[in-house]
């Protein structure tokens, strides 16, 4: 059967009357129970698990030589951001297998149920189209949300007792808006595969794009920002440091493109409260400027762009997907 | 049968770039009658119904399904409209009882209540046993039954089937086609069936409408269609006796008012103008010492009519 994009269409379910149909919370209740008892998200899940508990354990046990060297400040926090010899961090496991998360859970959330030929079926029942991808996506973001909280209670509390060194109150709050920042990159990921899974008819190939997006802003982006800066701004000697300046500033704002790079900038602001900013400084910046910590709220402040930036990406990608889906004709 | 209006189009037309998959359809379904939409592969029967449900926009035209609009109202529409289409899906991983209940919950079913419900519609289409299998083990005619259940389970009151026996054995299409006129003739439903295969249709359909490339060509009863076709009533005669001889087919054809005779399978069948001929033939073969084992006298058939408007070619069973 020929399927063509349809630009006459107009949105379907735009009707009169709008009331609640009740379909939001059935769809949600089955794409999270559905999602829970997936194998492709156990399997991860219990990757990061063990990843995450891992080098966990090892920080936690070297942070003891760190202690005597750094004091026993925000130690809690840098259980999370040290790495123990030859293991990464925490943070850097959560951030390098989230994305994957986020990418398995919704990679199939419409093409699935195109290639199934459920489709059609579920829009025939009395529910507005909207309650379909928005149960999706939120039960998506719900999955996440509980994973995320579940795997920082449970390395948290493990803290507790490796260490047993009780958190301080900032430290708490810092972790829970770790937390936080990192589900809205997660749903980063899902919704952008929720719209692959749309664009394109299958499963396999909407995986792929989501996995080779992720390579993308991982990997290349960053890697590519200090070339293409370099070609902008040439660095022509040690004195020119207008040129060093800008280059460096393009290098960063370029690679800032990528959300990874946002959600990494933000992870290290918020749990080592010892960074003062994210750019380059000047060693005059440096005189003058009082050691030690940033207090929280400035801490948020200076990352508040990077926040920013993450719901509004998130949020434009599901706008995009949601504007596909309720103009997208059904066809069994 | 009532008289009520229940669905109704007005020159409806669906185009998809520089195909008119619907052209000017003007369609009126009545309460409590089973409708057969008739036609070749393409000929927009799908695109029909999906306008009909809400799931596709028309072009230009009005549809009416109990007074709601289905591209303003399309809730209301799937409230009192069952659909099944053709290539029906479930969720693998769920067992045919669980999908069951998951589409009841959409339609805002009490628990209890579509509990119920899915075990009496489970055994209703033969699916008792299989009920707390997962989907994934179900055969094409399984997954077809639980289809049926599946549009009945909101307990519509307007049923739209896409091709429904499409990969049922004879005796589950036997089955199916029972369940239909009982909804129909004890239950009330108003029921709209697809389909390209005639013989099934001309057994259960009050009316049909045949559509040709997008056109409604005819609708009506198929006895008036066949008389629409020829002024007499012309019929054949199937025959099996014994011997089975090409001396009976030259005795036959002997017959004045006999048209044609040829077999067909294992039958000998006799194109006549009149159904006295067929009396006539009956006479002479036993006179002529033939013992008869079967013989029936056909009406015209939906394929005489469907070949009458779109040719051999279109014809598929
Ligand atoms: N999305 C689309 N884009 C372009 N053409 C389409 C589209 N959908 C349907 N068509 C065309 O519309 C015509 C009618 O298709 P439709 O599916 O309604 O036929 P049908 O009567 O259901 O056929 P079948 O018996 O094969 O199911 C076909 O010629 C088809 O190619
Ligand atoms: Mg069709």
């Amino acid at each position: 059967m020929i399927k063509q994009k349809e630009v006459t269409v107009t949105s379907f379910d735009k009707g009169t009357k709008r009331g609640s149909s009740g379909g939001f919370y059935k769809v949600f209740i089955k794409e999270l129970s559905d999602q829970l008892s997936s194998i492709r998200f156990l399997i991860l899940f219990f990757l990061i698990l063990v990843t995450g508990v891992a080098s966990f354990y090892v920080a936690a046990s070297s942070i003891r030589d760190t202690v005597e060297e750094m004091g026993n400040e925000f130690v809690f926090l840098r259980l999370f951001t040290t790495s123990g010899g030859s293991l990464p961090p925490f943070t850097s496991f959560l951030s390098f297998l989230g994305p994957l998360v986020g990418l398995s859970i919704g990679f199939d959330a419409i093409n699935g149920e195109e290639n199934r030929g459920t489709i059609s079926r579920l829009l025939a029942q009395p529910i507005y189209r909207d309650d379909v991808i928005n149960g999706k996506f939120l039960a998506g973001l719900a999955v996440l949300g509980m994973m995320t909280f579940a795997l920082g209670g449970l390395v948290g509390g493990m803290g507790i007792l490796l260490t047993g060194l009780p958190p301080t109150g900032e430290e708490i709050l810092r972790l829970i808006i770790y937390l936080l920042i990192s589900v809205v990159y997660m749903a980063f990921w899902l919704g952008l595969s929720v719209l692959f899974s749309l664009l394109f008819k299958q499963a396999a190939t909407s995986a792929l794009a989501g996995i080779a997006v992720w390579l993308l802003f991982t990997i290349f982006v960053p890697l590519l920002s200090g070339p293409v800066a370099d070609l902008i701004y040439p660095i022509r000697g040690q004195d020119d440091i207008i040129g060093q300046l800008r280059n460096i500033t393009l290098q960063q704002n370029l690679s800032r493109i990528s959300p990874s790079t946002l959600y990494d900038e933000a992870v290290v602001a918020m749990l080592s409260p010892g960074v003062r900013t994210l750019g380059p400084i000047l060693l005059e910046q440096i005189y003058g400027a009082v050691p030690g910590p940033l207090p929280l709220g400035q801490s948020l402040l200076l990352i508040w762009p990077h926040i920013t930036g993450l719901v509004a990406g998130t949020l434009i990608i599901f706008g995009i997907t949601y504007t596909i889906f309720l103009r997208r004709e059904i066809r069994a | 049968m009532g008289r009520n209006i229940v669905i109704e189009t007005h020159d409806l037309i669906r185009i998809y770039g520089s195909i008119t998959a619907v052209d000017k359809l003007n369609l009126t379904i009545y309460e409590g009658e089973i409708f057969g939409l008739l036609g070749p592969n393409g000929a927009g029967k799908t695109t029909t119904i999906l306008m009909l449900m809400g799931l596709t926009e028309p072009t230009s035209g009005s549809i009416s399904v109990m007074g709601y609009d289905p591209t303003r109202e399309p809730l209301q529409v799937k409230r009192v409209a069952g659909y099944m289409p053709d290539s029906i899906g479930f969720y693998d991983y769920m067992t045919g009882r669980e999908n069951l209940l998951y589409t009841a919950s959409l339609n805002q079913i009490p628990m209890k209540e579509a509990e119920r419900r899915a075990d009496e519609l489970l055994s209703r289409v033969g699916l008792k046993e299989a009920s707390d299998c997962k989907v994934r083990g179900y055969s094409r005619g399984m997954r077809q039954r639980l289809g049926v259940a599946d549009v009945l389970i909101k307990d519509p009151k307007i049923l739209i089937l896409d091709e429904p026996t499409l990969g049922i054995d004879p005796e589950g299409v036997k089955e199916l086609l029972e369940l239909i006129v009982k909804l129909s003739k004890e239950e009330g439903k108003t029921i709209l069936i697809s389909s390209h295969l005639l013989y099934q249709m001309q057994e259960i359909c009050d009316r049909v409408g045949i559509f040709v490339k997008g056109k409604l060509m005819v609708c009506g009863k198929i006895t008036d269609l066949a008389e629409n076709i020829s002024g007499e009533k012309e019929c054949a005669v199937e025959l099996i006796m014994k011997p089975f001889d090409v001396a009976a087919m030259e005795i036959i054809r002997s017959i004045d008012g006999v048209k044609d005779v040829y077999t067909q399978g294992a039958m000998l069948v006799a194109d006549v103008q009149s159904d006295e001929i067929a009396v006539k033939i009956n006479r002479e073969l036993i006179e002529r010492g033939y013992i008869i084992y079967h013989f029936r006298v056909r009406g015209y058939t939906l394929d005489d009519i469907y070949r009458q408007y779109f040719g051999e070619e279109g014809v598929t069973i």
